[in-house]
């Protein structure tokens, strides 16, 4: 299969344009893994469940069905097709709770890796450019930030901007940015020494141009696989503070909260209990794999063994 | 070797002073003031308000409160907890072993599993041991701890009855606290049992708390092996006729380990922040939980000079890590 595959790659390469052939050679790579290619197939079906949640799910996920408090699943003694995967202590469809909560997770690590890629990107654009004390300043802070454990400095930020899951995501932001800082200074830093930036300095080039147009997109690979990769991060770090009760607030259909939710029932109703906390798993996997994925097909130096 | 030292440590100040910035300014960016957070729902007379501001230091001007605190910081003092009217640092030091105790149990087991596992896949590349070690690594790292410490209660508590549910140990056993650390205490105290029943009450948040780190080893071990066994070196020892398990114990290992090293070391912040879900998870009785419990009950000064303590250990640890890595891997060194 392989072999053939290698073929058409080649073949669909020849003579197109250098864009189109490194789209050819990554997918070409890409997809040798299988790892990679299930985590971007569960990728695509979580985005198109929190897209069409409101169709998928069976109910309503904040109605409550009172006749029907921890019902079990469907396959068990005492469980109804009804409700596919039981109910929880107040009468709420689980299945329906999970599909709308892939939608404020899927949220929060767009939203999360957005800012802290683009606050990260700039300052280490910034401090891997210029150096001198633009750049002792800016890693210094960044040194700061990193000193605390990044659940910790999570928890404080939420304490002091109040609980919710918009403060969350500002918090998790702050505490996963320094290391795309750091990646995209260190990125600079040797893309900076190359001939065809000193060649385009030459030439008049502008700081801002060298530094967006120039240097920043062969940065960008390692900074892609961060992202794919700090989006699990954000996950699960924004479930951590949800099942701590700082995050997500009752009765939003969030993982984690739902999980606080549901400890006290955990002797009595396995299912409340279960499922959360395996959706949060599955999507974290998905995107680590994704991740693995990427980073095999866009590190040149792996391309070669 | 010693300039290396001295440039690394040099380098804490800034970054020592930049926390404490952080932990004092915690406080003071709260909505509201100090006194108004701690009599919360309850009202507090403007002449009381004021004594309080007063006694706490919160009249001075900012300047005069950072530099007051760097003083009593020097000088031991953390400032006391509001709830419980106890020194910070003295609710840390009794909580602290707890926290260590767990916090190594889990490192060991993360070593003990993870290391052998990593280095039997770099050498059996590919083979099915390979593939599956892969796979449980990948989901042990993406793994949402707290959610398998309530599985881990639910399978192993409530339907099995084989380990109990949370604490340190049972409330049958009372002894002096001498080392803080209730594997050796119990043993000391000589009492039947003690000793069983710590060790079961440890177990589950070990595993639990160990996960991650234990994923990240086998990983990293697996790559600095495969990388390690492409080496010329290698090669050269298997064409002397070396038997394999020198070839792999003695070259290969040996190298491979320096990268592993840094990545046990860094695991040290990831097991600070997993504590935090883990103590809560299993009430155990250390600072994890302690910073999650005075966040919730707003004891504020706790929670500035928790933060502080535990950045400070954890850029000790750093420190530790970059040494030890600048001792086995002389090249380091000379940048």
């Amino acid at each position: 299969m392989s072999a053939s595959a290698e073929t058409t790659a080649t073949a669909e390469t020849e003579g197109a344009p250098p864009r189109r052939q490194a789209l050819a050679d990554f997918w070409f790579y890409f997809s040798e893994n299988r790892g990679a290619v299930g985590g971007l197939v569960l990728v695509v079906l979580l985005i198109l469940m929190a897209i069409g949640a409101d169709l998928i799910a069976p109910h309503d996920p904040t109605q409550q069905f009172r006749d029907h408090l921890l019902i079990p699943p469907a396959w068990q003694e005492g469980g109804t097709w009804a409700f596919p995967l039981g109910t929880d202590a107040v009468g709420r469809d689980l299945m329906s709770r999970l599909i709308h909560g892939a939608r404020f997770s899927l949220f929060v690590g767009l939203i999360v890796v957005s800012i802290s890629l683009t606050v990260g990107i700039s300052l280490g654009l910034m401090a891997g450019y210029f150096r001198g004390w633009v750049e002792a300043a800016i890693m210094r802070v960044m040194d700061v930030i990193l000193a605390f454990p990044s659940l910790l400095l999570a928890l404080v930020l939420v304490a002091i901007l109040g609980p919710g899951l918009v403060n969350a995501m500002i918090a998790i932001a702050v505490v996963l940015q320094p290391h795309f800082v750091r990646l995209t200074r260190a990125q600079v830093l040797s893309v900076a020494a190359q001939d065809y930036v000193t060649a385009s300095r030459t030439v008049g080039a502008g700081p801002l141009r060298l530094m967006v147009i120039t240097i920043l997109p062969n940065c960008m690979p390692p900074l892609i696989v961060q992202a794919t990769l700090s989006f699990s991060t954000a996950i699960l770090d924004a479930a951590a503070l949800g099942f701590l009760g700082l995050g997500a607030q009752p009765p939003t259909p969030e993982w984690g909260t739902m999980l606080a939710e549901a400890r006290e029932f955990i002797t009595r109703a396995w299912w409340v209990v279960t499922f959360p906390g395996l959706a949060i798993l599955v999507t974290v996997l998905a995107f680590n794999l994704m991740g693995d994925g990427l980073r095999d097909a866009l590190d040149p130096k792996l391309k070669r063994t | 070797m010693l300039s290396f030292l001295l440039r690394r440590v040099l380098l804490l100040i800034p970054t020592f002073l930049g926390v404490s910035v952080v932990a004092f300014g915690f406080i003071r960016v709260l909505p509201g003031d100090p006194i108004e957070l701690l009599a919360g729902e309850r009202s507090i007379s403007p002449e009381r308000h004021a004594e309080l501001m007063a006694r706490y230091g919160f009249d001075l001007p900012l300047w005069d409160q950072y530099l007051k605190f760097l003083t009593n910081l020097a000088s031991g003092d953390l400032g006391t907890s509001f709830v419980t009217r106890r020194p910070v640092l003295d609710e840390f030091l009794t909580l602290f072993p707890a926290t260590l105790e767990l916090g190594l149990c889990a490192i060991v087991f993360a070593v003990a599993v993870g290391l052998p596992a990593g280095v039997l896949a770099g050498v059996k590349r590919r083979s099915w041991f390979d593939q599956t070690l892969m796979t449980v690594s990948l989901t042990g790292y993406s793994m949402p701890i707290f959610w398998l410490g309530l599985l881990a209660i639910m399978v192993f508590s409530g339907w099995l009855g084989l380990t109990p549910v949370s604490g340190r140990i049972s409330v049958m056993y009372y002894f002096d606290n001498v080392t803080g650390f209730m594997l050796i205490d119990s043993l000391l105290s000589g009492q039947e049992g003690a000793f069983r029943s710590a060790a079961a009450h440890l177990i589950l948040p070990t595993v639990v708390l160990g996960t991650i780190p234990m994923a990240v080893i086998a990983r990293q071990t697996r790559s600095a092996m495969l990388e390690v066994l492409g080496e010329d070196y290698v090669r050269t020892a298997r064409a002397k006729g070396l038997p394999p398990a020198r070839v792999i114990g003695l070259h290969a290992l040996r190298n491979a380990l320096i990268p592993v090293v840094t990545t046990i070391g860094l695991q040290v912040g990831v097991l600070l922040a997993g504590a935090i879900l883990t103590e809560t998870i299993f009430s155990w009785p250390g600072i994890g939980k302690w910073m999650v419990d005075s966040i919730s009950r707003r004891d504020y000064s706790v929670v500035q000079g928790g933060l502080l303590l535990i950045a400070a250990i954890v850029m000790l640890v750093n420190l530790t890590v970059d040494l030890l890595y600048g001792l086995i891997n002389p090249r380091v060194r000379r940048r």
